[in-house]
């Protein structure tokens, strides 16, 4: 007896978002990188179109990283010591298309670097990769208001993705985001009541919901990774059942949750298990954008994007 | 929920007047006003009083298409004036309506089929109002009937159970609740609307009245309704009550949310 395959079917389907802008766009990447733009569940691909495979973004920093484990560090031999080269080295090693830069050196317990400084390492930054970049501040809520306006400033029509906003940080971002021509990333707190409220708040601004990427803060394998899976199951549901405020791609940063682990700190190559393991089940929540720390890890969970979307691509 | 909006009717003077006068701005603007609110499909109706509702009925079809792409739902019982609207209408139509009697069904059936359109079929006959809840459920079981019959697709079929005034049969008001649950079970695919200001017709408290049905009938698995949209309090209870039974993710801003859909 034949049995009759049952396909769910849907209204609605996630933005796309397009990080990076070339020349004829008034940028100078070299590349873009597009997200989104599902009209499907993850990886069911009979049900809706997939026209976007995740990405994976090479998280770097502006100072050498401080708490990150020995082993994660040195897998980057002494890049980390001068940030510039350490970002040349993903992109030319590594194969990244896409480089995610936290501004912890601004941070006040991390350096406390001056807006101006930050925005001259960006400026130097777009110079030396030719890849779109993700901006994130130093989680500091008072500094990142004065070092992001600089720094969205430092890469106007770059169509970088700044972050982050959240639901009681989210305006000076928001604008500066807006003027220069940047994409933004909405951060909430496993929560997907107030991912839906920032959405709607950043959007009242006047910023395109097609240009909002939602953070919607993961645990990695043992720390809550499934609460981050439900979450995201619940908004891309909705989504695709037409509710456009939740219609935003994700990005998840899976690096910096895995590495915090106890278990990844008690032997690299746990530590890059936990990393891969993390970041291929955020792949089945719909994960757009994974921000990866350990490039063994980046390169095992791109090899197992290219088994799973089919295909492959000599770059990340 | 599937919102029908209600306002182009003949039955209200300004309406009334702009089909006389053939003052297609006023026509245009109700259509607008309406589809800012939230409607999804626009009733059109020429009125109890017009003359020529066979040259109406294509002119206001013709009228509200300049502006608007929207579902129209062609408001008769002549199917006659249906048909002429038909033959005018560019975009969806939704046949409103037909009886459970079998020579009206023998009639909109097959233009519903022909045109590729909606149909509501309302459980009443030429036998009059149904008294009770199990005369609806017979209706709407001979509705269907006739539509699989006649290859109408079943979701291209409403079913409505005929809201009656509250201070008229205020008895019958859980009857009709629980026809448009039970209606889904002759076919879960079926789908249910109501004309819900017939509710409150002749009632002090329309408005509160008709929010309170709509929102329990939501509660009973109500799938559209032809109703006010610019009733914004009406709206609201609509979109809360949905939010209520889970139908959308909350937030601060939910109602915000939903219009922004």
């Amino acid at each position: 007896m034949e049995i009759e395959e049952i396909l769910e079917k849907w209204s609605g389907g996630v933005y796309s978002v397009s990080i990076g802008a070339c020349a004829e766009d008034g940028g100078s990447r070299k590349n873009t990188v597009r997200i989104g733009g599902q009209k499907s569940l993850p990886l069911l691909f009979k049900e809706g179109d997939i026209p976007n495979r995740p990405v994976i973004a090479f998280e770097i920093w502006d100072i050498p990283p401080q708490d990150w484990p020995e082993g994660l560090v040195s897998s980057y031999g002494k890049a980390p010591e001068d940030p510039l080269i350490w970002a040349q080295m993903c992109v030319k090693d590594f194969g990244a298309r896409l480089l995610c830069l936290r501004l912890q050196g601004a941070h006040p317990d991390c350096g406390d670097k001056s807006p101006e400084e930050c925005a001259r390492f960006v400026s130097s930054l777009l110079e030396k990769v030719s890849v779109p970049l993700i901006i994130i501040g130093s989680g500091d809520d008072a500094k990142d208001n004065l070092v992001m306006p600089a720094c969205s400033e430092a890469a106007k029509s770059e169509r970088c993705l700044l972050g982050c906003a959240t639901q009681e940080n989210y305006k000076t971002l928001a604008a500066s985001a807006l003027a220069d021509g940047h994409s933004i990333i909405a951060e909430s707190p496993i929560d997907i009541n107030i991912a839906k409220q920032l959405n709607i708040l950043i959007s009242d601004m006047g910023f395109a919901l097609d240009r909002i990427v939602i953070n919607p803060t993961i645990g990695a394998l043992g720390y809550g990774l499934e609460y981050a899976y439900s979450i995201m199951e619940r908004g891309r549901i909705a989504a695709l059942s037409g509710d456009k405020t939740l219609s935003s791609p994700f990005i998840c940063f899976t690096g910096q949750e895995s590495w915090k682990a106890k278990e990844a700190k008690g032997g690299d190559k746990q530590g890059v298990i936990w990393e891969i393991i993390t970041a291929s089940s955020l792949i089945q929540a719909g994960a757009d954008i994974l921000v990866m720390r350990h490039p063994e890890a980046a390169k095992r969970v791109f090899g197992h994007i290219s088994v799973l979307f089919g295909g492959n691509n000599s770059d990340h | 929920m599937f919102i029908i909006g209600e306002l182009i009717n003949g039955m209200y003077a300004n309406i009334r007047e702009a089909i006389k006068e053939r003052d297609k701005k006023e026509i245009q603007k109700c259509a607008l006003d309406q589809i800012a609110c939230g409607a999804d499909a626009l009733d059109v109706n020429c009125g109890p009083l017009s003359k020529k509702p066979r040259e109406d009925m294509p002119w206001l079809v013709e009228t509200i298409q300049e502006v608007t792409d929207k579902i129209l739902c062609l408001d008769s019982s002549n199917a006659g004036v249906i048909e002429e609207g038909l033959k005018a209408a560019k975009n969806g139509v939704i046949i409103n309506s037909t009886t459970a009697d079998k020579e009206k069904l023998d009639i909109t059936v097959p233009l519903a089929v022909q045109y590729k359109t909606w149909l509501i079929g309302i459980t009443i006959d030429k036998g009059g109002i149904p008294q009770n809840k199990d005369r609806r459920l017979e209706m709407a079981a001979a509705i269907v009937a006739d539509c699989q019959e006649k290859g109408l697709p079943e979701e291209r079929l409403y079913l409505d159970p005929i809201v009656l005034p509250v201070n008229v049969a205020q008895a019958q008001m859980k009857d009709i609740l629980d026809s448009i649950a039970e209606f889904k079970l002759i076919s879960p695919g079926i789908r249910t609307t109501v004309g819900l200001s017939n509710v409150s017709q002749g009632s002090r408290q329309r408005n509160l009245i008709n929010r309170t049905f709509l929102t329990m009938a939501v509660a009973y698995g109500l799938d559209s309704a032809i109703l006010d949209p610019k009733d914004s309090a009406l709206m609201d209870a609509l979109i809360t009550a949905e939010l209520i039974l889970n139908k959308n993710i909350y937030c601060d801003s939910y109602l915000d949310a939903y219009r922004k859909k």
